[in-house]
């Protein structure tokens, strides 16, 4: 129950705004539905991530704690309507340090900031930790946002775009930055079209459960302003989603049973203000509770109860790459290693929970939520909901954080059939707990893995078995599956291999995409084994490393002959690193008591793109009429930079300033399909697609002169110059013919990476490009305690061409973060962690140091020989902490993350 | 359908404990414990909201002793000039949630919530701190070891309003220190609390005041180790394990087990008995 509403007078950045809100709201949403003021970020609800800060009297606040009535008679600033010049500085900090990726946590973050700045002018890091300790950023690692912040009055703004054929490999700030930092971005929740019902979900409280609904038309009835109540029985299509789909089987709304907690059974729609206060407890729906199983251990138990009756044994599907001998190889082996290891469900928390929004265009339905994949979102809604797929537009909003997650249906089937049986606009936003509970998980894994060495230290053979639990439905999980196999043996020549694994289902959350695809969980039981294995070589364990990485030449247990590798360009770059890292160290623990201080290393290789299987990405490039160069961009943008990036390889493949280019899209309605954001495929798969585009383009132009490639191409109103030494040459773009996409000139070009099938060996070639890395964690342990503080991270990765070297320390520095919160902190435990007070991500006090160093090995198959980078970052990190623990303390981590509890115990095992 | 509920928010404190008397309301003031029990936009009610009552906000200082008011907020408590004896609760404000937690959260509140985790309560006890409760019945004062009886319980009866804290000027003496153990810098609920308020002088400690939180349904006092301490030798001052563990009630949850909070308990004293040590010249 809520109070009336009542007449509040706010005054917000010295203006008088009275509003008509209930004295208990919210002030987060008196701000945003009642003001207008949408840089206010709804993010948790509950003060655990500090999105939605704002200023009152000038002191930081979560505006989601404050009962509106409270704020009366005080002074409210939010980004949108605060001091101009000092925001000003802030906003040009921030994208000169390319502090803002996907922006959901920026106004809250230069809110804290300005309270900071106004009182310390030129604060140093710890001022500036402090004063932002409050604010989650699941993006930057925060690096970036430190020295933005400290930058602020020490700096002058960023310099001018890069000149023709300057784009690529230009520190460009991001193209589609300036909305991020001035509140303006509008983000799944962002967009309310007037009149919009609200869709709220019932959700099953039990792991599993069989429900059968009471009298709906009951309840609805004494309820007026609910417009319908929608169940399974309402959906027209074919109620089963999936992002791989001969394997879609999860329903929109569940039809008899519930198989996991807080799966979605009915929906509520009706009249905002109404169907957000309801008191859905009282819905008519009752449970029947079934036994469940929670582990992929449990899981895979003949007792265990089944999932999906079509799949026997729980098991969706196993995953296998033979080469050589391998049992033979370690019988033989001079040192041998085993080890079991196990991870846990991770939450991707980006800080913006799913939302969105969909209406009615004619007889085409459009939906505008946050998304990683707009075609196979617009493709699997349509299935769901029996439309073609041509009477289905999505347009993806801002996504504020994505890191695999939203690369599955979440909102998307549950508006559009609320948009469909109401005929009108519908919108929907997860509460954070529904996020948490609902939308999938990085795969928990047991795995275990024997590696043999010869006696110089090189590598025989490995066995490797990896159990991950998928969770409920399908999702991503074949892909982890499949891509774990192929990388457990990291980069690193292994002549006799047999990795095999399986994917269990359990009424635990679905598991699918998390920056990785279970290559991270793989890479803490290989990287952690091999530590083990070089200290039985007695082999420094760089050394141990650089002995055995893959080069030119080498084949990978698939049997793929590798070029380009850049593996032991990245250990030789951090060798320095290394041995400052080792004696510094030394030099601690020898006067050390409870906290000892270690080092540790680790590596990855990640194939870039879909393993074995096509995945196109197609790019327009158009001039119109007046001389506009338009590039559909139908790579989505998580915050990641895909933006820039493309724009920059086109720019350069075309022969333009960066600055004539115009982005459109993401759009199914305006961009070609650029497939999806994952697999760190965007840089290489659409930016060859782009750097394809825009030379064909640059060679249709050239063709309209007989000048030669060598030609430099300027523009301006109506017209194409083209020069060649001290000849010109102009194109009159008015008397050209336009095409149904309004451009006298265009190309398209759709580029999809050279892979082959995979045998039932898993022999072939699975990826046409690999990136490469390697990282140093240096670490102190509490040995009295068991905490661990991160102290600094050196990190050298190959990404063949550095297209924009800003955004790629952001990847960096940002998978640093997440690979520190899964070995630190980070376990999402069914049922007790669905908020983010319970489940722990890193704080801007948790994160180290970054050293990044970009190694360019330019590969022959990628744009300008660009590779993939978003997920490598994340791989080293874990095994690089794990490692370094146990060089500090004698710890050996077998469970993450190392808890304090969890290193404890270790430490006691080993005394 | 029901009618909406009440939100008052009155001026004075007989307002406010007249219509305590009058209904079950759920007490507001800095929120920080409300709103994230919610998923809906507004609090749920009905609501009394005290924050408009400026007598119950800010610290008093007399010859009794100090009184610090219901919603006085951890930010107050921080950034006031207070004794070394409330050096332990100040550093506890610094540790609640991040500052725009500290900016809203209430010492009340704190109280009133009764989590096992609350920053506020193992400094306060090592003050000896009594909860101020007005009612239209009257008023009165209960030590803080009574008034918090078991997670999310309190002694308040449905019609009072806890108006304060009060600290003896008894519990004045000597220097407080807090500690708090998480798994992360900011935001974070602890795995162990310790708090010590430590009387020494000439090298002998003349007092001891010790608690521990997180270890046990409430925060507790630790009286065997407080007189196995009292009139040592700082220089060979010693916290017994057994001292420790005979107090405490942990469990094993997410952040940790129970064994492993006992052992925390026992080094972050040991450390903070450690750091008179090394202070021992400063703190006569």
């Amino acid at each position: 129950m809520t109070a009336h509403e009542q007449h509040i007078e706010l005054t917000i950045n010295g203006e008088p705004q009275a509003i008509f809100v209930a004295p208990g709201m919210r002030l987060s949403d008196a701000l945003r539905d009642h003001a207008g003021l949408k840089s206010v970020k709804s993010g948790c609800d509950a003060g655990d991530c500090g999105a939605c800060t704002v200023l009152i009297d000038g002191a930081q606040n979560c505006a989601c704690l404050i009962p509106a009535i409270q704020a009366g008679g005080k002074d409210i600033e939010t980004l949108e309507r605060s001091e101009p010049g000092l925001r000003g500085r802030l906003q040009d900090a921030f994208l000169a340090h390319g502090a803002a990726q996907c922006g959901i946590c920026t106004p809250g973050i230069m809110m804290a900031a300005m309270d900071l700045l106004r009182n310390v002018p030129r604060p140093t890091e710890a001022e500036v930790e402090t004063a932002l300790g409050g604010v989650l950023c699941r993006c930057t690692g925060y690096r970036k946002i430190v020295s933005a912040v400290m930058a602020v009055n020490l700096e002058s703004p960023p310099g001018t775009m890069p000149g023709i054929g300057q784009a690529v490999g230009a520190r460009v700030t991001r193209l589609d930055g300036r909305a991020k930092v001035d509140g303006s971005e509008v983000f799944g929740a962002d967009y309310v079209p007037e009149g919009a019902l609200l869709v709220r979900a019932i959700r099953s409280p039990h792991f599993r459960a069989g429900f059968s609904f009471g009298d709906i038309e009951s309840w609805q009835a004494t309820r007026p302003g609910v417009e319908a109540v929608l169940t399974a029985r309402d959906i027209e299509g074919e109620n089963a989603f999936g992002v791989i789909p001969p394997l879609a089987d999860q329903p929109a709304l569940a039809e008899h049973e519930a198989r996991f907690l807080g799966e979605p059974v009915a929906l509520v729609v009706g009249e905002a203000s109404i169907v957000e206060a309801l008191d859905l407890t009282g819905f008519p729906v009752s449970w029947t509770p079934q036994p469940h199983v929670l582990t992929e251990r449990d899981g895979a138990a003949a007792s265990a109860p089944q999932v999906h009756a079509k799949r026997p044994g729980n098991t969706l599907i196993r995953g296998n790459v033979v080469s050589g001998q391998p049992e033979s190889a370690l019988e033989h082996a001079a040192h041998a290693v085993s080890g079991t290891f196990r991870t846990s469900y991770v939450e991707h928390a980006y800080i913006e929970t799913e939302a969105g929004v969909g209406w009615l265009e004619e007889d085409t339905l459009v939906v505008q939520a946050c998304t990683q994949a707009p075609f196979m979102d617009r493709n699997d809604t349509a299935k769901v909901l029996g439309l073609p797929p041509e009477k289905l537009r999505i347009i993806p909003a801002a996504a504020g954080g994505g890191f695999g997650a939203k690369l599955d249906l979440s909102v998307q089937p549950l508006i559009g059939l609320a948009v469909l049986k109401t005929g009108k606009p519908c919108r929907m936003v997860f509460t954070r707990n529904e996020s948490m509970q609902a939308t999938t998980k990085r795969h928990p894994g047991t795995m275990t893995a024997t590696i043999g060495a010869d006696g110089q230290g090189r590598i025989t053979g490995m066995t490797f078995h990896g159990d991950f639990n998928t969770g409920a439905y399908a999702s991503w999980g074949p892909t982890v599956a499949t891509r774990v196999p192929v990388h457990a043996c990291g980069p690193y020549k292994t002549p006799n291999y047999r990795a095999t694994s399986r994917a269990i289902h359990t009424h635990g959350p679905t598991a699918g995409a998390f920056r990785g695809f279970g290559v991270p969980q793989a890479a803490i039981c290989q990287e952690m084994l091999y530590d083990e294995l070089a200290e039985k070589c007695g082999m420094d364990r760089l050394a141990f490393r650089q002995l055995n990485a893959f080069t030119d030449g080498d084949q990978t247990p698939c049997g793929q002959v590798l070029s380009a590798v850049g593996i032991a360009d990245c250990l030789h770059q951090l060798q320095p690193h290394w041995d400052r890292a080792l004696a510094s160290a030394q030099r601690f623990n020898k006067t050390a008591k409870e906290k000892r201080r270690g080092v540790g290393i680790a590596s990855c290789w990640y194939g870039c793109g879909n393993t074995a299987l096509p995945n196109p990405s197609t790019i327009r490039i158009g001039i119109t009429p007046q001389g506009r160069i338009r590039l559909h961009q139908g790579a989505t943008d998580v915050g990641q930079g895909a933006n820039t990036v493309i724009a920059q390889i086109a720019a350069d493949a075309l022969g333009v300033p960066l600055a004539d280019i115009e982005l459109l899209g993401p759009d199914t309605a305006l961009t070609p399909d650029c497939g999806k954001t994952s697999a760190s495929r965007q840089t290489y798969i659409t930016g060859k697609a782009a750097e394809a585009a825009g030379r064909a383009l640059r060679s249709r132009i050239l063709r309209q002169t007989n000048f030669s490639d060598a030609s430099e191409i300027t523009r301006s109103e109506g017209v194409i110059i083209v020069h060649e030494g001290a000849s010109t040459q102009a194109i009159d773009l008015s008397t050209m013919q336009v095409d149904a996409f309004g451009y006298v000139l265009k190309a398209e070009e759709t580029y999809d990476p050279p892979t082959t099938p995979l045998d039932e060996d898993g022999q072939g070639t699975p990826y046409a490009v690999y990136g490469y890395g390697a990282q140093i964690a240096e670490v102190e342990v509490d040995i009295q305690l068991g905490t661990t503080r991160v102290l600094r991270v050196t990190a050298a990765h190959d990404l063949g061409r550095a297209i924009n070297p800003l955004l790629a320390e952001g990847q960096i520095e940002g998978g640093i973060a997440q690979g520190l919160g899964l070995a630190l902190m980070e376990e999402f435990i069914p049922g007790h962690t669905d908020n983010l007070h319970d489940y722990l991500i890193p704080t801007i006090g948790d994160m180290p140091e970054v050293v990044s160093i970009l190694v360019e090995k330019p590969d022959p198959e990628g744009p300008m020989g660009a590779k993939g980078l978003g997920e490598h970052v994340l791989i080293p990190t874990a095994p690089a902490i794990l490692n370094a623990i146990r060089h500090a303390s004698g710890a050996r981590i077998t469970k993450v993350p190392a808890l304090p509890h969890r290193v404890l115990a270790a430490l006691g095992q080993n005394t | 359908m029901s009618h909406p509920a009440k939100y008052l928010r009155p001026p004075d404190l007989q307002q406010a404990i007249q219509a305590l008397a009058d209904e079950d309301l759920t007490i507001a003031a800095g929120c920080t414990d409300l709103f994230p029990a919610t998923d809906r936009k507004s609090l749920q009610g009905p609501v009394l909201d005290i924050t408009a009552i400026p007598a119950l906000r800010g610290i008093r200082q007399d010859d009794e002793g100090t009184q610090i008011g219901a919603t006085t907020t951890w930010r107050d408590i921080a950034t006031a000039d207070l004794p070394p004896s409330l050096f332990g609760l100040q550093l506890a404000a610094r540790e609640v949630g991040a500052l725009q937690i500290q900016n809203r959260g209430t010492i009340a509140g704190n109280l009133c919530n009764a989590s096992p985790a609350a920053d506020g309560v193992p400094p306060l006890l090592t003050l000896d701190a009594e909860v101020g409760l007005c009612s239209i019945r009257g008023r009165r004062q209960i030590p803080l070891a009574q008034f918090i009886t078991g997670p999310r319980q309190t002694e308040r009866h449905h019609d009072e309003l806890v108006t304060h804290i009060f600290i003896p000027k008894s519990a004045l003496q000597g220097a407080g220190s807090f500690v708090k153990l998480g798994a992360r810098k900011y935001l974070v609920i602890s795995i162990v609390m310790a708090a010590t308020r430590i009387q020494v002088a000439d090298g002998l400690i003349l007092s001891a005041a010790i608690s521990v939180g997180s270890c046990g349904p409430v925060a507790t006092r630790l009286p065997a180790l407080e007189a196995h301490l009292t009139g040592r030798r700082v220089s060979d001052a010693s916290i017994p394990p057994a001292l420790v563990a005979e107090t405490l009630h942990p469990i094993d949850d997410i952040r940790a087990t129970a064994a492993y909070r006992i052992d925390a308990a026992t080094v972050l004293l040991q450390r903070m008995v450690g750091g008179l040590r090394a202070s021992s010249g400063l703190v006569a």
